[in-house]
């Protein structure tokens, strides 16, 4: 146990040194979100209407930009192949890894959120389907990507293949994502779509981190 | 048989084009993913060979060397 | 009971298998096609509803279905390749992709040329015609990462992964129009016991299914037969069956051109 504890210090450590590359993604994902109202149109109510499809948008494509260093630093100094060989249970390593990821990498999105709000004219309603939304989704942005990270980490150029591989996957997500807030802002419940979005976070949970052992097994060869 | 003319057959009761359209493009569609497959077979098997003769002429290549030094 | 199978894991024997299999396949498929293709142009009776704009189904239908079945088909042999370790598993997975591609591609075209007519707009993005699109990306995502690495065994097995990971949405492809209600009417053969099409509009619907099937086969087995060549370049027996091959079309060439002199 402690073993695992050490590994998430570790990276949490790490994370908190290269503080650059925490902030990047964020700064990308702010300037994304002040791109639609300039390129769209800045009245309220289209704002209101466009708001939780552009913040999550922003929110994955940020991701993707923020997910390359989740195995990109151990794969190169070779720490990675350590893990697999000191006969851990790698399942258990990856699940740490990635949870030490969203933590550095979604939490601050999730602090960042109520300005995203006031930037898009959301109503109270509508930040708090937000907020859930986010909450329930960002682990699975970090679930799933983490499998096509561990895939393309030794790859070249993984940078825009993986944007090609996750795109995809993500959009039944941002469906139902944009679809609970949108529920929101019309007063109607949207129990239904956050159940779907859990059932799926937990389907990841139980199933990505034998998947992401199994990626990095075959990156490592 | 459905249409009292050749010329009905086309028409396709004035849906004719995009009828014919799809028809069309997924035939032509098979039949480039069908010959592209081939036309890869005889490239590969080409290239196999390529590649013997030229490790064959490596070897010999060798050999003469060999024999002269 | 599986162990019959075994004997094809070794990538000679599937080179035969596909060889035996390919005349059959291609045979089925010409006949099927050709029957359906004129039986549903000619004799089907028309729709009441949309005219003979409804033939398209002939060919729209049966490329859709196929385009998630080929994607189903790749992850099961992605999975046979990773629980026991047979490379031509991964050849074959591979070898479909490009395959199903095409299907996802004819299921878009002839989607929007159907939809023309019907909605009035080439695209729609309606629940199953942006899943189809999604399954595009899917299939690209596979062919793409397959390409990027070096090491054809290393890619075979992440192409895998990536595959396993996309079959997740099959599921939503197939249950979105009942998700998210819109335009697109509902599915058409699924019903067997109480169809919603007549017969004589179905028959020739369910002949180009298979025709569309028996082709996937048969471009299945030829890809899969130059993953193998590809892969196994160095082995004695590649090399000499590309020879005799080589030779034999020679032959069959300089034979025609004696013919065609002589004439």
């Amino acid at each position: 146990m402690s073993l695992y504890h050490g590994i998430f210090k570790r990276d949490m450590q790490i994370a908190f040194k290269q503080k650059a590359e925490l902030v990047q993604p964020l700064m990308f994902l702010l300037m994304v979100v002040t791109l639609f109202p300039l390129g769209v149109s800045p009245s309220p109510d289209t704002l209101q209407r466009i708001g939780p499809g552009v913040i999550w948008i922003a929110a994955i494509l940020s991701s993707l930009m923020a997910m390359e260093r989740l195995f990109r630093d151990d794969f190169q100094d070779g720490s990675l192949e350590q893990y697999i060989l000191s006969g851990m249970a790698l399942p258990a390593v990856s699940a740490v890894k990635v949870a030490a990821h969203w933590l550095v990498s979604f939490v601050p999105l999730l602090l960042l959120s109520p300005l995203l709000a006031v930037f898009l004219n959301l109503t109270v309603d509508m930040y708090i389907a937000l907020v859930l939304t986010l909450l329930l989704g960002t682990p699975l942005l970090s679930l799933i990507g983490a499998i096509a990270v561990g895939l393309t980490v030794g790859l070249q150029k993984g940078g825009v293949l993986l944007a090609l591989l996750l795109i995809p996957v993500f959009i039944p997500l941002l469906i139902f994502a944009t679809s609970a807030v949108d529920s929101a802002a019309l007063q109607l419940p949207y129990h239904a779509q956050l159940a779907i979005i859990a059932a799926m976070l937990l389907l990841a949970t139980a199933l990505a981190p034998f998947a992401i052992a199994y990626s990095l097994k075959v990156s490592q060869n | 048989m459905q249409f009292e003319s050749f010329a009905a057959f086309i028409n396709m009761g004035g849906y004719g084009f995009y009828v014919w359209l799809s028809f069309g493009v997924t035939f032509v569609a098979m039949g480039i993913i069908a010959i592209q497959s081939f036309i890869k077979h005889r490239h590969l098997l080409k290239q196999v060979v390529v590649e013997q003769e030229r490790k064959a002429r490596i070897k010999k290549a060798r050999k003469q060397q060999q024999a002269s030094t | 009971m599986w162990k019959w199978l075994h004997p094809y894991a070794k990538t000679e024997r599937a080179y035969q298998l596909c060889l035996t299999l390919q005349p059959w396949f291609w045979a089925g498929a010409l006949l099927c096609l050709s029957i359906g293709t004129v039986w549903g142009l000619a004799f089907a009776p028309q729709d009441y509803q949309q005219g003979d704009s409804f033939r398209i189904i002939y060919i729209h239908v049966p490329s859709a279905i196929l385009s998630m079945g080929t994607y189903v088909a790749m992850a099961i042999a992605a999975l046979v390749g990773m629980v026991w370790q047979w490379r031509t598993a991964y050849m074959s997975m591979i070898a479909m992709a490009p395959i199903g591609a095409v299907m996802t591609f004819i299921a878009l075209f002839t989607g929007a040329a159907w939809g023309k007519p019907m909605w009035g707009a080439w695209w729609v993005w309606d629940a199953r015609l942006t899943s189809e699109l999604i399954l595009l990306f899917l299939y690209m995502g596979v062919i793409a990462l397959y390409g990027a690495f070096e090491d054809k065994q290393q890619a075979g097995k992440a192409a895998g992964v990536m595959a396993l990971v996309g079959v997740v949405n099959i599921p939503i492809i197939h249950y979105s129009v009942e998700w998210w209600n819109t335009l697109h009417q509902g599915a058409t053969i699924s019903k067997f016991d109480n169809p919603s099409i007549a017969p004589e509009m179905l028959w020739p619907l369910l002949i180009n299914l298979l025709g569309f099937a028996l082709f996937i086969g048969a471009v299945t087995t030829v890809r899969l037969r130059n993953e193998i060549v590809l892969r196994e370049m160095h082995r004695p027996w590649v090399q000499t069956l590309a020879k005799e091959q080589l030779a034999n079309t020679q032959q069959r060439r300089a034979a025609n051109q004696n013919m065609t002199e002589g004439n």
